[in-house]
């Protein structure tokens, strides 16, 4: 509102009167066109609009509390030459401005925009291309990052960095951004409380979304397609994810969703379409999976051993090439209540539950997760007649795994 | 031998036996397509059906011909007509009526369903192509037992025999060698293995034009860069050819001979 207020009153004013109590204006052309001056000559509070062109600056620091306003088609261009923007104040606002080309380092992680150590900063509409990394939070909580845009081209994983990674941060809302073409479209270490929503992170080398060591963090509603591996949650304690949408994580070794020693965790509403494994499980204890749809993926869920009291419930398993998979005879997870495209059982009572319980596991694929080679045999009449007879009766496939009540039509 | 050929292939069209197999396939595409009005997916479906029921109805449709025109083929022998266009044409009268009846019976329904719009095209294509070879290989292959077996039953026990090692028991053998030998690298193993018999040729094929080679992991890419390549698309060719001209050849050389 105040950042609308202002630009109004701009425009009210004649011009050439420029100078605006509370506000410095940088323009190429102007008496102040740096935007390194125009910081300098702010007060605390103060706005810098920046006008619309190109400036070519980096390593800008912003040392107290103000508001960076980009009018449209304001560019930083950095000439890979550093690190551009960091932020070293508490209440700095940046917004609408575009970075290009942000230096890339091996030894230091140079970004578009660097928070360190300070509060309640609010990054928005700003647009990164050819970065580094892109928006990085270093011990800073309490800030939002929302509704920027970020599309790098990033072409190998060494020397390329991620879109957003917030460090050691605690409650950030990051909301409504849209990250391509870098590493790990978000990556989150060390950082507790955060909501992550409404994202789309796509065609990222390797993950859409990556935690680690991160705890009580809540991810809904984003968007994760096309990355090279989808999206990795690894080593974090109590993580809602609810109504995101995987798709097309396809390759040898892709994933729509990797959890690595996550505890206690739910997992619900959320569409896993078309990855070669849609959840792949190791380690990981006491998960809630709940009205998820697992639709067309190669593997719907690979459980990795050592995962115990997890629970399915009320989830869509449709038209998976494997349902589930197991590489060990023990059993300690609940599935119950969900729907199997695959299940051939009857529903005699009428009740929409099947009468006969569905067994998910199929003893090929078993013989895949001890030989992986044997997958080859995919589709062979050989390899349908011996999941018949373990169907019938299991011996090799944990004969506790079994839902003891599929129902008879999907969810929706 | 083309007046053979065109005579064994008028006597199938118009007996029972090919319309049924015609009407088969017409149905099971039409159902196929009526169920799931995806063209592309019906061809996963159809692919399982092929690789398993085109064999055995080639391995039993041409174990039946050659018993039941048995009179025929020995009044033929007593004509002034060389072996070669005899069985040659009598093959060929067979494995191309049932070729027919597999290309028209699927054909019909999914050019119907919009093939030529859908990019399933070449899939289809592939298909068909690879039913056809299963079709003319395992008719050859049953022409040959005909011919070495003049005991009926014994030839139809040999006939089903075959089928079933091929399209099941080749797959169980291979399977436990894998799991056997999972120490060692068995990649060129399951490549070899894979070439050598056609209906395990004709699965992977499809299967690796069919958008599931990611699921099968390293072997997937390893198969991938054999078969994905056009020199081992060329290799899997010849390797179908062979599987026809190979029985083709044993028939017609143990035909010369035989003493009728």
């Amino acid at each position: 509102m105040k950042s609308v207020l202002l630009i109004f009153l701009f425009f009210l004013l004649p011009s050439g009167w420029t100078q605006v109590a509370g506000q410095v204006e940088v323009c190429p052309d102007c008496a102040v066109s740096t935007i390194k001056k125009g910081i300098e000559k702010a007060g605390v509070g103060d706005t810098v609009l920046i006008r619309k062109g190109t400036y070519l600056e980096y390593n800008i620091a912003v040392e107290k509390p103000l508001t960076l306003l980009g009018e449209p088609g304001a560019v930083i261009d950095g000439q890979d030459k550093g690190e551009i923007l960091r932020i070293l104040a508490d209440s700095v606002t940046v917004d609408g401005i575009e970075i290009r080309n942000v230096g890339t380092s091996y030894t230091t992680d140079w970004a578009a925009i660097r928070v360190v150590k300070s509060e309640y900063y609010r990054i928005e509409h700003v647009t990164l291309k050819n970065l580094f990394f892109g928006i990085y939070l270093e011990r800073s909580d309490n800030g939002k990052v929302l509704n920027n845009t970020i599309i790098g081209d990033a072409k190998d994983e060494y020397n390329s960095g991620n879109g957003i990674q917030l460090w050691y941060s605690k409650h950030v809302e990051v909301r409504g951004n849209h990250v391509q073409g870098v590493r790990d479209g978000i990556y989150l270490e060390f950082a507790d409380e955060v909501v992550i929503a409404d994202n789309v992170s796509t065609k990222n080398l390797r993950y859409g979304l990556h935690f680690m060591f991160s705890n009580n963090d809540r991810y809904t509603g984003n968007t994760f397609e096309n990355n090279g591996a989808g999206v990795a949650v690894m080593f974090s304690r109590n993580i809602s994810m609810t109504g995101n949408t995987f798709r097309k994580n396809w390759g040898s070794a892709a994933f729509g969703l990797l959890l690595k020693e996550i505890n206690d965790a739910e997992i619900r509403g959320n569409t896993f379409e078309e990855n070669t494994v849609g959840i792949n499980i190791d380690g990981s204890n006491r998960v809630v999976y709940t009205d998820n749809h697992f639709i067309k993926n190669g593997w719907a869920v690979k459980v990795l051993g050592a995962c115990y009291t997890n629970s399915f419930r009320n989830n869509n398993f449709l038209y998976n090439s494997f349902d589930i998979s197991y590489n060990s005879k023990m059993n300690d997870n609940v599935f119950d209540g969900n729907y199997w495209s695959e299940y051939t059982g009857y529903d005699l009572d009428k009740d929409g539950i099947g009468d006969v319980p569905y067994r998910p596991v199929k003893l090929f694929s078993y013989i895949v997760n001890r030989t992986p080679e044997t997958i080859i045999l995919l589709r062979s009449l050989f390899m349908d007649i011996i999941d018949f007879s373990e169907k019938v009766s299991p011996i090799f496939t944990p004969d506790n795994l079994v839902d003891a009540n599929p129902i008879m039509k999907r969810r929706q | 031998m083309l007046k053979i050929l065109k005579y064994s292939f008028y006597d199938l069209m118009r007996s029972r036996w090919s319309y049924v197999y015609f009407l088969f396939y017409l149905m099971l595409g039409f159902v196929l397509l009526f169920l799931n009005n995806d063209v592309s997916k019906a061809v996963i479906t159809l692919m399982n059906i092929i690789i398993v029921l085109v064999p055995l109805i080639g391995t039993i449709f041409g174990i039946m011909y050659c018993y039941n025109s048995k009179e025929f083929t020995e009044l033929l022998l007593a004509q002034p007509i060389p072996r070669r266009s005899i069985f040659l044409g009598q093959y060929l009268g067979v494995a191309s009526s049932l070729t027919f009846s597999l290309i028209f019976g699927l054909g019909i329904p999914f050019v119907l369903y919009g093939l030529f719009m859908s990019d399933a095209i070449f899939d289809f294509s592939l298909l068909l192509v690879t039913g056809a070879f299963l079709t003319l290989i395992f008719t050859a292959l049953a022409f040959n037992i005909a011919i070495s077996n003049e005991n009926r039953i014994m030839g139809f026990g040999y006939a089903v025999l075959l089928w079933l090692f091929m399209a099941v028991i080749y797959d169980g053998l291979f399977l436990i060698s894998l799991v056997i030998f999972e120490e060692y690298p068995l990649d060129n193993f399951s490549i070899a293995a894979t070439l050598l018999n056609p209906v395990d040729l004709s699965r992977t094929l499809i299967l690796l034009k069919l958008d599931i080679s990611a699921l099968l992991g390293y072997t997937g890419a390893v198969f991938k860069q054999f078969f994905g390549t056009n020199a081992g698309l060329v290799i899997s060719a010849v390797m179908l050819l062979l599987w026809t001209i190979f029985p083709v050849w044993r028939m017609v050389y143990v035909a010369k001979r035989k003493d009728f």
